[in-house]
């Protein structure tokens, strides 16, 4: 159906002519662009609809002061490119190396031009099929059995042109400002409008409304010129590095808190908005007064008779009048141009500027739509990286992984390995994997166990909000269990008040990773797929439903976990434990001596030394593996005849316990007893 | 005096049977009754005789006289006669005349007075014999009543002899009797002390002494040497019967410790006579002095309850487990000993005190075992290749004769040689870094080998390459023909094989020979010529020009085995000579054994390129080969019982030539015949020890069950090796009339250690709040005691306090307290 619905391209519906492709994206930000180069890549029939001449036209207005505050990082030291891109929070994902980010900036924070300049850039050299110049103002459903979903998306741009499309894929970012309404908010000037020129606030007091990253980037940039500044919201700021949210305030824009905290030039005040309003006098000053009073009022009376706060109460913080008033509130998602049909329904509480979502992406209410970019952060709005390039460019592969298998019979990718790689497949994803790293406890690798475990299949980025759903949504089984692999703080350690610098923050010791704060890699056992019911009922702030077993791979300083003892043996032990086997590795001499000693041979054996790819190991390592007492040597023991007793202790190992002459003295007891 | 005591002693063994078990024998009227006259003539010198005097009608004394007639059969058997004199009426001698020696008793020894009992003194047979014969030994059981008499013969007798201490409430109870009769039979060996004074018991060391009970002691004075300090005394549990105290004794005295150097079903000592288990320590060589005196730590804390024995297993072929290292045998019949590995002495005790505990034991020491590693060992790498790579770390790797690739030259090196080995490898992985160090030996021998370059990726660093190469897992080597394809290296991670694989791939695999000489020549392993120093098996195929489909599968065949085999192939219009000569007919296949000195013909059929690659590999496969630790995988994938010599040394021209006509006369390979030589595959050794826990004299044959069942069988030593006995010998086998010498281990490959068990000291931390979203089914991993879950919260804590993380202040005291602990850290 999909193929002859592609074939003809266009038809016609009761007298209407549509536009058929089988994805339409809304909007060719980067969320917009990033799922048009997966969907070409696979050489899907789709189509990106853009309301300006040019891509990312966002960027073009916003941020008002250009400097974007997602990092552009030229040097890490490494030169894998996977985890390069942990540093690296501009760059769309691409086969093409060209179409990294530091390759267009030097800036450690770039500009916004260089952004709208890279978009164009993607779109341009990927040749992804955008039609720009194309405002869908209105969406609606036709109920059609043969459909995908059981309906088709029918979109209609300015020229009443109408598109029809099995999926819907709606990128459109937040982009409609947030405005409050008060009495006097007309005097309001809002941030996508106000002067960026400095010069423009010289000698005014200016009391700026919202406390976010757009509020102090425009406080920022006054900041050297004002009188003063005063900041008013409802919530007390909230620091990204202390909440580990790149979307709270982040370092760069926070100059302002400086100057309040330091010397109480300029201040914060928390307060409803609501309950504001402002009142403008004859000399074009404005003054904060409170909603109550105004409705007290007699209407037709003048300025003067309304009261003022510092009336009553004459230290009233914001007695002073102020020269401007500037609204910094944030943007939501345009929810207007759905049909009620769709059942696109804002969020509750501080997600209601982005619609309804699953942890799959799709839509609450609409089968077949799924919401991706900034637009879909309500699945992790102030947990993870969702909202934000560096992580939508991972969901959206995610969602597009989705869909593959959904609609075209392709399977989420997967590579099997012997079981024998399992410590390392996990070592090497968390030590580079940038999708696990940026969207920490959202996206998680997936290990899915074969039979009698002698081998697993390895799935890169679920989304775990998803995990119950695993089989159907990857078509791949898990019947025997699986491990999974995510990234995560400690819990209780982020947070707005909460001290991140205190003494001893950080855990050392392997045993104690549990309690390590850093983000580090920490891994589920379930020996069954968790079930919808249990992934309701997980605890609060688990990402997921309690497992079989858990480890966690201790905080690192240099996020590197690759040390052999402290990170990669309590792993191996953890593996080992919940699979009830031996993961350790074996020269072939221990292979050959375990073949003609035990029936059965540990994995390493079985799947190298047996296939004939044992590890013979060079002449020198083996005589460490003997020194170390893992391995016997037998040349030694005979050419020596009498060994000294203290070596004969040092080769009393657990590894060939049963092959080494067992001393087990009970002497020492009985000595410490005479005592 | 002492003539009498022999006498005594030796009659004791005839009264032990009868004194408690045969009290009615012979009871006939012993009593004599006699007159005062004829009494007093008889008596003997040194014979002891109890008599009294009667009128004939005294009633009173009624009771009093059937007691003493009742004891005449106990005392007779200590050659004490008991008379009862008739005092004639008239008589007023001394003993019949005075109204009160009528309500006595009278001991005499000989025509001497020893003692005068009141008749309320022998109220029943036990106080009579008591009181007799404690009257009679007074030299051998001193009575005493303070502590200091106690102490002034226990320092008397020091390093002489040992002393049996019996406390009993009250004289002439049968108690008192039994320890006299005891007396009477140990007087000469131990000193008895005896005592009624309770206040003795206490000081005697007995913490909380039921004053109502007797109680007998043994202290081992003679061992005693230093005078300071009291004898160490060894309590009698049982009640005290002469039964009892005579096995307390017999036990005392018997040694502390017994060397055995016999199968210890075979062994009988005191202990296991009396009904007493025994303690086997077993020693070995290296560990017998402290054996020893563990055995003797035992063996005076099982004193009376079990006996030990030290067992030196250097003497003895034990078929235990080499780790187990006490043994208990019982004295039960049929009961088998039972080997344990118990980890110190007090479990040795409990074993012993109680029975039921040994398997608890057993069980509860395994747990034991694990919290212990859990505290120590699980932080310790036990993993061979990881530890010995970490410990070489610091070694600088002469990598320069190996070129390191980028994202960036990968492509471009391949073009530079005719053949790029590539090693793709992540530098954090254990055995990645232990086959580039192999890799870098093969650098070495190939130096200045033309056409082949060797290189390497870091897949830690440049992932794309190795993604786009298709490596999924580390290592993986590839050898890259200039612009063409690309094999995969499949054999052992080692430097001779890999070093071998690389020249062999520089051949192509099947090489076309142009004439019969080439083709003579290659079958004598001269040409091609790179390869003439390589010792191998060349394959030729042989196929007229109508064989195409046969010489299809053989170049498919050779693809897959290019690197592991050099196949030639001759097609040419002359190949019928060539056939005929080795008389085979075309599609034909010759192989040519080291160096062409013989050659076989094998036919080819109409076989699929894999049928041929699977044949190819099985004719590669030696009729008698040596195993090595590089070859025995392609003989075990036979799935055939083993007929394995192990020799010291090469084998003898006799043996080789018996086993080889043995294995040739077997066309279908029922088993591999090989031979193994431990001085070339020194691991052989390990797999001696195994089975016989010693290497054996060697060379030694060994039937081995690989694949069924896992029995070992040794041929016997005294047997020669020649077809006919081994024949012979299998035949046995097969019937099943030779017991195995050793199985092989069935044991499953557990995980080594456990692992940190995050899941419960979450639980723990968050149990208040989450109790309600566990699973039901793991209720298992949640401790009981939930309200000790604050405690160890705070401990965890304050162990963190411990142990600072990113603190580098607090470094250096951390890397002590590891040092401390004595582990192995290479890390920082």
């Amino acid at each position: 159906l999909g193929l002859a619905l592609y074939a003809s391209g266009l038809c016609v519906v009761s007298g209407t002519a549509f536009l058929y492709h089988d994805y339409c994206v809304i909007g060719a930000g980067p969320s917009g662009l990033q799922v048009a180069y997966f969907l070409q890549q696979a050489s899907r029939d789709y189509i990106v609809f853009e309301r300006s001449h040019a891509p990312g036209s966002f960027f073009a207005l916003y941020p008002r002061h250009r400097k974007l505050i997602s990092i552009n990082k030229q040097y890490t030291g490494k030169s894998n490119s996977e985890f390069n891109l942990r540093h690296d929070w501009n760059s769309l994902l691409s086969h093409d190396h060209r179409l990294l980010f530091r390759h267009y900036s030097r800036d450690f924070f770039p500009n916004a031009d260089t952004m709208v300049h890279y978009l164009e850039d993607f779109a341009s050299l990927l040749k992804l099929r955008i039609q720009y110049n194309t405002a869908i103002i209105h969406v609606t459903l036709e109920r059609d059995r043969q459909a995908w979903n059981g309906h088709y998306f029918l979109l209609t741009d300015q020229d009443r042109q109408n598109y029809k499309c099995s999926s819907l894929l709606v990128a459109t970012g937040t982009w409609v400002p947030n405005v409050v309404n008060f009495p006097g908010s007309e005097y309001v000037e809002g941030y996508e409008t106000v002067s960026i020129k400095p010069e423009d606030f010289a000698g005014q007091t200016v009391l700026i409304l919202g406390r976010g990253n757009s509020a102090f980037e425009t406080a920022e940039n006054i900041l050297g010129v004002t009188n003063f500044i005063h900041m008013v919201s409802r919530s007390r700021v909230r620091l990204s590095w202390a909440t580990h949210y790149v979307g709270d305030l982040r370092a760069i824009n926070n100059g302002l808190l400086d100057t309040y905290q330091l010397k109480s030039l300029d201040g914060l005040l928390e307060g409803d908005l609501e309950d504001l309003a402002i009142v403008k006098d004859k000399k074009g000053k404005l003054h904060i007064t409170l909603r109550f009073y105004l409705e007290n009022r007699n209407t037709s009376a003048g300025i003067d008779s309304i009261t003022l706060p510092q009336d009553e109460l004459d230290n009233f913080a914001t007695r002073a009048p102020y020269d401007r008033v500037i609204r910094c509130l944030g943007w939501k998602f345009d929810f207007s141009i759905y049909n009620r049909s769709l059942k696109l329904m804002p969020g509750k509480g501080n997600k209601k500027k982005y619609p309804q979502i699953k942890p799959s992406y799709e839509s609450r209410g609409t089968r077949g739509l799924f919401v991706l970019g900034t637009a879909s952060h309500s699945v992790d709005f102030r947990k993870s990286a969702g909202g934000f390039i560096h992580g939508f460019r991972y969901t959206t592969r995610a969602v597009h992984r989705l869909l593959e298998n959904r609609h075209h019979g392709v399977p989420w990718p997967s590579t099997i390995y012997p079981i024998t790689q399992l410590t390392n497949s996990i070592i090497k994803r968390v030590n580079e994997a940038s999708g696990l790293y940026q969207m920490f406890s959202v996206l998680a690798d997936i290990i899915l166990l074969r039979e009698n475990a002698t081998a697993f299949e390895y799935l890169e980025e679920y989304p775990v909000g998803v995990l119950a759903e695993l089989e159907v949504q990857t078509g791949r089984k898990a019947p025997n269990g699986l491990f999974v692999v995510i990234l995560e703080y400690g819990r209780n350690f982020s947070g707005a008040d909460k001290d991140v610098f205190y003494y001893n923050r950080a855990v050392g010791e392997a045993q104690h990773a549990w309690q390590s704060n850093f983000l580090h890699p920490v891994i589920y056992y379930y020996k069954h797929l968790p079930t919808e019911r249990e992934m309701r009922l997980r605890p609060p702030d688990w990402p997921l439903p309690h497992p079989d077993a858990i480890h966690h791979i201790v905080e690192d300083f240099l996020t590197d976990w690759t040390a052999p003892n402290a990170h990669i043996l309590p792993l191996r032990r953890f593996l080992e434990n919940c699979l009830s086997t031996d993961l350790r590795n074996f020269f072939a001499e221990s292979c050959f001596l375990f073949a003609f000693t035990r029936q059965k041979l540990p994995p390493f054996c079985r799947q190298g030394y047996m296939r004939m790819q044992g590890l013979l190991g060079s002449q020198g390592l083996r005589h460490h593996a003997a020194e170390a007492g893992l391995l016997e040597d037998h040349t030694l023991t005979d050419l020596l005849g009498d060994r000294p007793p203290d070596s004969h202790e040092g080769s009393q190992d657990q590894l060939l316990r049963d092959h080494v002459i067992p001393v087990r003295p009970l002497q020492h007891l009985v000595n410490a007893k005479d005592e | 005096m002492s003539a009498q005591k022999v006498r005594w002693v030796s009659a004791f063994s005839f009264l032990l049977f009868c004194a408690s078990s045969v009290p009615t024998w012979g009871s006939a009227r012993l009593l004599r009754e006699l007159s005062p006259h004829d009494y007093f003539s008889s008596l003997q010198a040194g014979r002891a005789s109890l008599a009294y005097f009667s009128h004939d009608a005294s009633p009173g004394a009624q009771p009093f006289l059937e007691q003493i007639e009742n004891s005449v059969e106990a005392l007779q058997d200590y050659g004490i006669s008991v008379v009862k004199v008739q005092c004639p009426k008239e008589d007023v001698s001394r003993y019949c005349g005075e109204e009160n020696a009528l309500r006595k008793a009278y001991l005499f020894r000989g025509n001497m007075l020893m003692r005068e009992f009141p008749t309320d003194a022998l109220f029943d047979v036990d106080a009579v014999v008591a009181n007799v014969l404690f009257a009679l030994l007074f030299n051998e059981v001193k009575y005493v009543e303070t502590l200091a008499d106690l102490q002034n013969i226990e320092n008397a007798v020091k390093g002489r002899s040992n002393i049996v201490f019996a406390y009993v409430p009250a004289t002439g109870t049968a108690e008192h009797r039994a320890v006299m009769e005891a007396a009477f039979v140990y007087g000469t060996v131990h000193q008895f002390v005896l005592t009624t004074e309770a206040t003795l018991l206490k000081d005697t060391g007995n913490d909380k002494p039921d004053v109502s009970s007797a109680r007998l002691l043994f202290c081992h004075c003679q061992r005693a040497t230093d005078l300071a300090q009291p004898c160490r005394r060894t309590a009698m549990g049982q009640a005290l019967t002469l039964l009892n105290i005579h096995r307390h004794l017999k036990l005392m005295g018997a040694p502390l410790v017994t060397e055995v150097a016999e199968d210890p079903e075979k062994v009988s000592t005191v202990h296991l006579q009396l009904g007493l288990p025994l303690v086997f320590i077993l020693s070995q060589k290296e560990t017998y002095e402290a054996d020893r005196r563990t055995a003797e730590f035992v063996a005076w804390q099982l004193l009376g309850k079990a006996g030990v024995a030290l067992l030196s297993r250097d003497l003895v072929d034990l078929n235990v487990l080499l780790r187990s290292n006490v043994a208990l045998k019982t004295p039960d019949e049929g009961v088998p000993i039972k080997y344990l590995a118990l980890e110190d002495t007090d479990e040795v005790i409990t074993l012993v005190e109680d029975k039921s505990k040994v398997e608890q034991i057993q069980e509860g020491e395994e747990e034991e075992e694990e919290e212990e590693k859990e505290n120590n060992n699980q932080d310790v790498q036990d993993d061979q290749v990881v530890e010995a790579v970490s410990r070489d770390k610091k070694r600088e790797l002469p990598l320069e004769q190996i070129l390191a690739l980028t994202e960036e030259t990968f492509h471009s090196a391949l073009l530079e040689a005719a053949r790029t080995v590539v090693l793709f490898y992540a530098s954090w992985e254990a055995v990645s870094l232990a086959v580039l160090r192999s890799y870098t030996e093969v650098a070495d021998h190939l130096k200045g080998t033309r056409g082949v370059s060797l290189s390497r990726v870091n897949c830690w660093d440049w992932p794309g390459v190795c993604t786009k190469e298709n490596v999924t897992q580390f290592p993986t080597i590839k050898i890259y023909e200039k612009g063409e394809r690309s094999v995969v290296y499949d054999g052992m991670w080692a430097t001779e094989e890999l070093t071998s694989f690389i020249m062999l791939s520089r051949v192509s695999c099947p090489l076309k020979l142009a004439t019969i000489d080439e083709a003579e020549g290659y079958l004598r392993g001269e040409f091609p010529s790179e390869l003439s120093s390589y010792h191998h098996t060349s394959l030729l195929g042989v196929f007229s020009t109508a064989t195409s489909e046969a010489r299809e599968a053989f170049e498919e065949a050779g693809s897959i085995l290019s690197g592991h085999v050099t196949m030639g192939m001759y097609f040419e219009d002359d190949a019928l000579a060539l056939s005929r000569k080795y008389a085979v007919s075309p599609p034909a296949l010759l192989l040519a054994r080291s160096g062409g000195q013989s050659v076989e013909g094998i036919a080819l059929s109409k076989q699929s390129a894999q049928d041929m690659v699977q044949m190819i590999r099985y004719e590669l496969l030696d009729i008698f080969p040596e195993i090595t630790v590089q070859n025995l995988p392609r003989y075990l994938q036979l799935r055939k019982p083993f007929l394995i010599l192990f020799s010291d040394g090469d084998i003898s021209q006799m043996e080789s030539e018996e086993m080889l006509k043995l294995a040739k006369g077997r066309p279908q390979r029922a088993f591999v015949a090989c031979w193994l030589n431990v001085r070339k595959t020194p691991v052989g050794r390990g797999v001696l020890k195994t089975y016989f826990a010693t290497v054996p004299s060697l060379p030694v044959l060994l039937w081995v069950n690989l694949h069924a069942g896992g029995q070992v069988f040794k041929f016997p030593p005294e047997q020669s090796i020649t077809e006919a006995n081994i024949l012979s010998w299998l035949e046995k086998l097969k019937a099943g009339l030779e017991v195995p010498s050793s199985t092989l281990s069935e044991e499953d490959w557990k995980p080594p250690l456990p692992a940190y068990d995050f899941l419960q000291m979450m639980e723990t931390a968050e149990l208040p709040l989450h109790t309600s979203h566990r699973h039901g089914d793991t209720p298992a991993q949640h401790p009981p005691e939930n309200p000790g879950g604050d405690v160890t919260i705070q401990e965890t804590k304050a162990e963190k306090v411990g142990s600072p993380g990113r603190d580098l202040r607090g470094t250096a005291p951390r890397l002590a307290a590891r040092e401390k602990q004595g582990k192995r850290h290479s890390e920082l």
